[in-house]
């Protein structure tokens, strides 16, 4: 029942919540999405989160023995991480971390949903910065979606240059940024605007500027709707366990507006005859807030990026009402059913995922602790397998591939050695080898008769070379002589 | 499909399904379409500067073509054409350095003899796998490369004369000389040097008087002497007096079909056939291989394993 001449509001600024969702509809992609913004909590954990990408921008600039700590130098084939070279015959460790990556992008979906696109994801950063930017130069929502109805006056294009002008340099500060983890940030200074960088970097740095302006300027939310392929695959991975972002239906239901100077909590704020009313107070502040439109009451569905704004948004409007926080927060959608939620331990999902992580994590720490300066490959000739000579010994022939990991050239010598007497043929010269290539070496075994103890005999070779540091280097293989059946 | 729109003033197509399932007329997203025409401009550009479209019939009679030529005049036989400029280039400064140098000189470099074993496996392959095996193997007839007997030397000079000029071995069939009782004994005796024996005299005797040691050397050991260089002076004679067989599988009966119906004689049904084509010799018509060719390639031989 409402009294238009009862007392003053028992809510401050209700009226404003109500105005602010008349705007509300079906986001499907014919109109910008505008959503307000409000500190809150969550609001604080995403800068937080976000702030992870700093290292985007600044690591090229970290040092590490007079060069650049994190470098993929592609068009060398070699990348070095924080003095460790890595080399392409090393890249199952990559496929260590990717799967490693991969699987941690499992496990947190499992556990809390898509907090990767939430409060991680490029397109969720890049979007929140520049629709932070438009904030500041065009308003709230409310003015926002004023200008953009208004007539082109000078004051809007003014505006509006401003703004575009200012995403283009984050995108090409993003595509700098890119480069530079390839190619040294320095040169990349150096060379840039001298147009000495060739072909490749100016193509990298308009392709990321231009994408980044049109897929966080233009796209925004869309891309999380149309584009992105985690939104399909992380969408699938979520069972009744998985917390995220959930409005209690029990607890908002039936919603129904908040009638001035009345609480809904005593019954005499009710229309009459209507049944008792939910927490809900229908304001939709949770849609407003909401950076890909949706309205979260609906439940989960494929448009939450579960970046629990509209947490912050429901929470504010319940301390306003007067009412219990969290009738939107993190639950799982078996604890908004009333069935209580599952220890996190019992789950076998999460058991075979951090099973998974740690083996990975176990490849990649063996990896880069066995990460050796030279390495040895031995080649066994199989046309012929075996060569008998004219003084009835026989011959096997290897070719030897040693890699030099090492930072500048080396000198290899190469030694062979097995349990009865041989004799060899071809390592009489030491090797020269520069450093991140391969130089291969042929090498033949000869075996007198009389010593030919079976069809195969175990025959060691070993690489050991002087780094320039004074260190010692060696590789060893055992390789197999063959003869002929007897 | 419902007759009657149960939903009418809205804008559907007037598809139902399950009595309220049913298409709306909604239009795609702005970006959407924007990416849709950029598509189809990118497309018509794109048949602009390469060659996409049908030629028209007057250009197709003219020149073959079924294409347009596209504004950027690309073809894929061009772009083939710069790769391999490409590699000829690259290449260039190695094999410039191999025509200047002596094989002897290659082998001394080591990172020359790379490129040079490298880049001859290809010409190895073509030419000589077929009879000598892919690894120089050998073959029934074919003899083994990767060992350390040479009928005519192993040297890269004598490697090198081999390919250019071919060979031809030549023993004379024995089956209307020699008795059965010599053939036999002279067999026996290539068996016994094979194994490390040392020869009946009455085989001794034998391949003294009966010629085997003008083309076998007195030592039967394929060599007549010795010319100052150290290269040893061979008419293509086998060695009896190494475990090798020219002829495998060796052996008695092996030695025997040999002395009875030599080798390379014409006429002779059973005669053993031994014949090395040449490769080299610019200009005539047996020559296919060029002379950086053959260099490369006597290299190559020589390390397969035996080379002296
Ligand atoms: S519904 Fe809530 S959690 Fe989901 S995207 Fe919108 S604001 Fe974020
Ligand atoms: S869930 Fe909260 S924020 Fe959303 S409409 Fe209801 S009361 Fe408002």
């Amino acid at each position: 029942m409402t009294d238009p001449t009862s007392s003053a509001p028992v809510v401050d600024g209700l009226d404003d919540l109500y105005a602010e969702s008349e705007h509300w509809q079906v986001n499907d992609g014919g109109e910008t999405i505008h959503a307000k913004r409000l500190p809150g909590r969550w609001r604080r954990i995403k800068w937080w989160a976000a702030s992870v990408w700093l290292i985007f921008f600044l690591g090229p600039y970290v040092r590490w023995n007079g060069g650049q700590a994190v470098l993929f130098d592609i068009p060398n084939r070699q990348y070095h991480l924080f003095g460790a070279t890595v080399l392409p015959q090393d890249f199952w460790m990559l496929s260590l971390l990717l799967l490693f990556f991969a699987i941690l992008l499992a496990v947190a979906t499992a556990l809390a949903g898509r907090v990767y696109c939430g409060f991680f994801c490029f397109q969720t950063v890049w979007t929140d910065i520049f629709t932070l930017i438009e904030e500041w130069l065009e308003g709230n929502p409310r003015e926002r979606r004023l200008l953009e109805r208004a007539p082109w006056t000078p004051r809007k294009l003014g505006i509006k240059s401003v703004k575009h002008l200012l995403w283009m340099l984050i995108g090409f500060a993003t595509g700098w940024s890119f480069v530079a983890w390839f190619y040294g940030v320095f040169p990349l200074w150096r060379d840039f605007f001298t147009a000495q960088a060739n072909g490749a970097v100016y193509a990298f740095v308009a392709l990321f500027t231009v994408g980044t302006y049109v897929l966080a300027g233009w796209l925004r939310e869309q891309v999380c709707f149309w584009l992105c392929p985690y939104a399909r695959i992380q969408g699938v991975m979520l069972d009744r366990t998985t917390l995220v972002p959930a409005y209690d239906l029990l607890r908002g239901e039936p919603r129904g507006r908040l009638h001035k100077g009345a609480d809904a909590r005593s019954d005499a704020g009710l229309d009459a005859g209507a049944q008792k009313q939910g927490d809900c107070i229908d304001c939709n502040q949770c849609v407003a807030v909401c950076p890909t439109g949706i309205d979260i009451r609906a439940g989960q569905q494929e448009g939450c990026i579960t970046c629990a704004l509209c947490i912050d948004a429901c929470d504010q409007v319940m301390d306003k009402v007067n009412r219990p926080r969290g009738l939107i927060r993190y639950a799982s959608l078996d604890e908004i059913e009333g069935r209580g939620a599952k220890a996190l331990l019992k789950r076998v999902r999460v058991w075979v995922y951090f099973a998974i992580l740690a083996l990975s994590l176990v490849g990649i720490v063996y990896g880069f602790s066995t990460l050796t300066n030279i390495e040895l490959k031995v080649l066994h000739e199989r046309s012929p397998l075996f060569v008998q000579l004219s003084d009835g010994s026989i011959q096997n022939k290897y070719t030897l591939k040693v890699l030099n990991k090492a930072n500048d050239d080396l000198t290899a010598e190469v030694a062979v050695r097995a349990d009865v007497p041989i004799e060899v043929k071809g390592i009489e010269h030491r090797l020269r080898i520069k450093h991140g290539e391969v130089t291969p070496m042929i090498v033949f075994v000869r075996i007198e008769p009389e010593h030919l103890t079976g069809e195969t005999i175990p025959i060691f070779f070993s690489a050991r070379a002087t780094l320039a540091n004074g260190t010692e280097a060696t590789a060893e293989r055992e390789s197999a002589f063959f003869a002929e059946r007897r | 499909m419902a007759d009657e729109n149960p939903f009418p003033g809205e804008n559907n197509t007037g598809h139902f399904w399950d009595d309220n399932i049913r298409e709306l007329k909604n239009p795609p997203p702005r970006w959407w379409m924007i990416a849709f025409w950029l598509s189809i401009a990118w497309w018509v550009l794109y048949g602009l500067l390469y060659p996409m479209w049908p030629a028209p019939p007057w250009e197709t009679d003219k020149t073959d073509q079924e294409f347009t030529k596209g504004v950027l005049d690309w073809t894929s036989i061009k772009e083939f054409e710069q790769g391999m400029a490409q590699v000829d280039a690259v290449r260039a400064k190695y094999e410039d350095r191999i025509a200047q140098m002596s094989a002897e000189e290659i082998l001394a470099d080591p990172g020359l003899l790379q490129y040079t074993l490298a880049s001859s496996k290809v010409v190895f392959g073509d030419y000589c796998a077929a009879c000598h095996g892919s690894g120089g193997q050998g073959n029934p007839g074919y003899p083994v490369l990767a060992d350390n007997a040479w009928l005519w030397g192993g040297s890269l000079g004598k490697i090198a004369e081999t390919i250019t000029g071919g060979r031809k071995g030549n023993m004379i069939a024995h089956q209307n000389i020699l008795s059965k009782q010599e053939v036999d004994t002279l067999a026996q005796f290539a068996v016994d040097l094979s194994e490390g024996k040392e020869g009946s005299p009455e085989g001794w005797n034998l391949f003294n008087t009966k010629g085997c040691s003008g083309c076998h050397g007195p030592q039967a050991n394929g060599t007549l002497g010795t010319l100052p260089n150290g290269d040893p002076i061979t008419v293509g004679a086998a060695n009896l007096t190494d475990t090798l067989w020219r002829f495998r599988p060796g052996g008695f009966e092996s030695a025997k079909h040999t002395i009875l119906y030599g080798v390379n004689q014409s006429g002779v049904e059973q005669t053993r056939n031994a014949v090395m084509p040449r490769f080299g010799g610019a200009g005539s018509a047996e020559g296919r291989l060029d002379e950086q060719q053959i260099k490369k390639l006597a290299i190559y031989v020589h390390e397969l394993g035996g080379g002296q």
